[in-house]
């Protein structure tokens, strides 16, 4: 069942073509993974896709009634706000103690909820935001750069959580995320974008597009090739050769 | 008991203690200050259109406030330099409506009790007027709370929550310019985002809840008023600058306090 479609979007963000010929669907229980450099569109795509921007082409169809479970990317909660976990949880649909004790109990950080949030660690903090999310019972979940900021082993286990959640309660994840490698093998489906789609497919088959290591390079080498290259034409060339930077 | 104007003055003075506590929070968390400033600047231009056109201050007030509350709102929403934008508009805002009144024709306006408030001048009226825009206020705020609240920690995640951050937008800029109407007469223009911040902000220190800090913003706005009558009363000082110096003594008290608690040992 297509739980989210988009069909031709393109996005304009003040006066710039931030996206262009999104077609994308996913369905229940998928594990899609959103990649592109900086400034690709990733967030953009994720926002429209939620509805908060309105495609200024195309249209973006969800199925009625979807519950969304979100995870934004850098809450920043202002220090006048005092904010204990229990009652962040309870945004904005009030939860009872026992479910906030699970959903905790659920995301591995048991003993939170009397905290404020601004005294989290970053670990504790992305958990205690999958943890909201999962209260509204999500359909999927859309998570944006889940990870920044956590050290490797706390991407490894945040992913692995999420790959539990998926298991146990069926929902689709849909994360957008730069750090490429840890988030590929959880994923069915890797869509790699600069502003347009530039293949997808499972991992292994994104890992070896030309598209997508043009503009990532591979291994170590990845930074030092998005430097050099100039991504926005088309992908049938050789860019050891060809150096003539030229607009699409 | 109407009849006494020290009562008058108490109970619309903690009317709107009652309206911009919770209101005053919001205020804090989403730093909406300077749009305190603008909206209740714009206060002063109403009063020389409603004197011109010879309506009710009330509604002259209100309308201009609604506006400026409104242009400030979209402009927001475009993502301009908001700090030198609503600079420029509460300033502006505030000259255009002190060059507005000196062009009215022999009218002996009061522009002190305007500017700084006359609390001890409250009539049936005014307290009729005041009790109501502020219970208005402070309902709105009460039956979108959790909704309000959810918005002003993350739009994209009121919105994937089902919310529209736009509504509870509007119903912020709402209750600011209904505010502003109804706290000029006794704050007056100059000091309302005074009283909106200041027992916000003291109210920090005491608070481990959004609710708690709420309900502390309101009682520390109360006691303000209360000591602001006296000293209008006593001293014969303007209310409005006397209720804020009061809730100003309460900030800095309790700043003091709470920093003494976080510094003592073992914490």
């Amino acid at each position: 069942m297509t739980l989210i479609q988009a069909n031709g979007v393109c996005v304009h963000y003040g006066g710039r073509r931030a996206l262009f010929d999104i077609d994308f669907s996913i369905t229940k229980g998928e594990i899609v993974t959103i990649v592109g450099p900086n400034g690709s569109g990733k967030t953009t795509m994720l926002r429209a896709l939620l509805g908060v921007v309105a495609p200024t082409h195309g249209k973006v169809t969800r199925k009625p009634g979807l519950q969304v479970g979100y995870v934004p990317q850098n809450l920043h909660i202002d220090p006048g706000l005092p904010l204990p976990v229990r009652r962040f949880l309870s945004l904005p649909v009030r939860r009872s103690a026992a479910q906030i004790a699970a959903v905790l109990d659920r995301v591995g950080v048991p003993d939170v909820e009397a905290q404020n949030m601004t005294t989290l660690s970053g670990g504790q903090f992305q958990r205690v935001l999958l943890a909201r999310a999962l209260l509204m019972q999500p359909d999927i979940l859309m998570l944006d750069e889940p990870t920044a900021g956590l050290d490797q082993p706390g991407v490894a286990s945040f992913y692995r959580l999420i790959e539990d959640v998926r298991r146990d309660t069926g929902c689709a994840v849909l994360s957008v995320s730069h750090d490429l490698h840890v988030v590929m093998s959880a994923s069915d489906r890797v869509v790699c974008i600069n502003g347009h789609i530039c293949c997808e497919g499972t991992p292994n088959v994104v890992r070896a597009a030309p598209e997508y290591r043009a503009l990532f390079g591979m291994g170590t080498g990845g930074a030092l090739a998005l430097f050099q290259h100039q991504h926005d034409h088309d992908h049938d060339h050789d860019h050891h050769k060809e150096d003539s930077p030229h607009a699409g | 008991m109407l009849d006494d104007f020290m009562m008058r003055a108490l109970l619309a003075g903690l009317a709107v203690a009652l309206a911009t506590g919770p209101l005053g929070c919001f205020v804090v968390w989403r730093r909406m200050a300077y749009f305190g400033d603008a909206t209740s600047h714009a206060a002063i231009l109403g009063v020389a259109l409603a004197l011109g056109f010879q309506i009710s201050i009330f509604v002259g007030t209100l309308v201009v406030a609604l506006l400026m509350a409104m242009v400030v709102s979209v402009m927001a929403g475009r993502g301009w330099a908001m700090d030198t934008t609503l600079g420029v508009l509460a300033h502006s805002a505030l000259a255009f409506g002190l060059v507005a009144v000196s062009f009215l024709p022999a009218v002996r306006v009061d522009l002190t009790a305007y500017l700084f408030g006359d609390i001890l001048a409250v009539s049936r009226m005014d307290l009729a007027i005041i009790v109501a825009g502020s219970g208005l206020v402070l309902g709105l705020i009460l039956w979108r709370w959790s909704a309000l609240l959810t918005a002003t920690l993350n739009e994209d995640l009121a919105h994937a929550s089902g919310l529209s951050p736009a509504r509870e937008r509007m119903v912020l800029t709402l209750s600011l310019a209904v505010v502003v109407a109804v706290a000029l007469k006794i704050v007056g223009a100059l000091l309302i985002a005074a009283m909106l911040i200041v027992p916000a902000a003291a109210a920090r220190n005491l608070a481990r809840t959004p609710e708690i800090m709420a309900l502390c913003a309101v009682a520390i706005g109360g006691v303000s008023v209360w000591g602001g009558l006296q000293l209008s009363l006593w001293q014969d000082t303007p209310s409005g600058p006397s209720i804020v110096v009061v809730a100003a003594l309460i900030f800095a008290l309790f700043t003091f306090v709470a920093s003494l608690v976080q510094k003592r040992p073992g914490r």
